[in-house]
């Protein structure tokens, strides 16, 4: 670690809490996974490859209920769009690199990493990146490498756990709670309650459409009557 | 009382493609402005506004079935323990605003609703 440029080491101290923080999600991941009939390598190639906790849950529970792959597929991609505000917001901060090291940064962008590096690059503007010699992307680099990291191995870890746990303990129940835990803080005014009561509800009532349809459309539902519930109070 | 977990009847390929699909989509969410930065300015404001439902619309979705049924049958018991299980862990995420907390205590109170409360 040593090696590291100092600001990378300071993104890796910067990240240890929000490693801890993650631990019970990426158990949970690896022993839904697991539960779900997936292999344990595709369980951790998940963690390894999309590293999205809410998404990959998502999935699969998808796949455990043998929904269409399709809507597998669309409802991970879905629950992964506010990742295009982040990259938005950060994009003027990686603006001066090459594009290939432009990928490799985006492949780390996650809610943590793009939280904690945006408040330092905003404290910092500018100054930080030439005056100290210390540069932006490897902070954000020591955070989300290290968020990765912490991801895969907890995830291999509930992989490792997996079948071991009697299924009268309902750990199953663990994954709505994690979407449960996510849903409330989005619930910020009248509109988001709105969008998320209405979701909710068609949800319920197309619980029984084929290839788990009632997903989709529950969630583009709740979308518009948020738009809608926010035309109308603006008016 | 213990429901058996449903287990995908997909094989290995599908489920490869899946993550596959997913893998490559997230990333070209991640990198979509930090690739375009310069060519585009922003997110439209529309685009803006909608997103701001996703995360909202989604988990709903995802959670409500989960814990509520509408079928007051054979799974009453089994729903009725998630429910209130969920009603408690939803305090604790209203309160604390964190995910280990709401797992831990929601978990809690489904093992005691389960095994301790006598029906």
């Amino acid at each position: 670690m040593s090696r590291l440029p100092p600001a990378a080491r300071e993104g890796v101290r910067t990240s240890l809490p929000l490693v801890v923080s993650i631990v019970p999600f990426g158990l949970v991941a690896g022993v839904a996974a697991v539960d779900a009939g997936l292999s344990p390598v595709a369980a951790l190639g998940m963690s390894v490859v999309v590293f999205a906790g809410a998404a990959q849950l998502a999935v699969i529970d998808l796949l455990g209920r043998d929904a269409s792959l399709v809507v597998a597929v669309v409802t991970g991609v879905v629950v992964n769009l506010r990742m295009m505000m982040y990259s938005a917001s950060i994009a003027p901060y990686f603006q001066r690199y090459r594009a290939r090291w432009k990928a490799f940064l985006a492949f780390f962008l996650t809610d943590q990493a793009y939280a904690v590096s945006i408040a330092r690059f905003e404290a910092r503007d500018g100054e930080e990146r030439d005056a100290s010699g210390e540069r932006g992307d490897w902070f954000y680099l020591g955070v989300g490498a290290s968020l990765w990291v912490g991801w895969v191995v907890t995830t291999a870890v509930g992989v490792g756990l997996g079948r071991g746990l009697p299924d009268s303990w309902g750990l199953d129940f663990a994954v709505p709670l994690i979407f449960l835990a996510l849903l409330v803080p989005r619930i910020e005014d009248g509109t988001t309650a709105a969008a998320g009561v209405v979701a909710g509800l068609v949800a319920l009532f197309g619980s029984g459409l084929p290839y788990e349809l009632g997903l989709p459309l529950a969630a583009a539902v709740g979308v518009g009557v948020g738009l809608v519930a926010e035309e109308v109070r603006g008016r | 009382m213990t429901s058996p977990i449903a287990q995908t009847t997909y094989g290995p390929a599908s489920v490869w493609a899946v993550i596959v699909a997913v893998g490559v989509c997230t990333f070209g969410i991640r990198l979509s402005f930090i690739y375009l930065f310069g060519h585009v300015d922003a997110v439209p404001p529309r685009v803006t506004q909608a997103l701001r439902y996703v995360p909202a619309a989604v988990l709903a979705a995802l959670v409500v079935p989960a814990i509520v049924s509408i079928e007051p049958s054979l799974g009453e018991t089994l729903t009725a323990d998630r429910f209130l299980a969920g009603v408690v862990a939803a305090l604790v995420a209203w309160y604390t605003e964190d995910v280990t907390a709401t797992i831990l205590v929601g978990l809690a109170a489904l093992w005691v609703i389960r095994f301790v409360v006598p029906v």
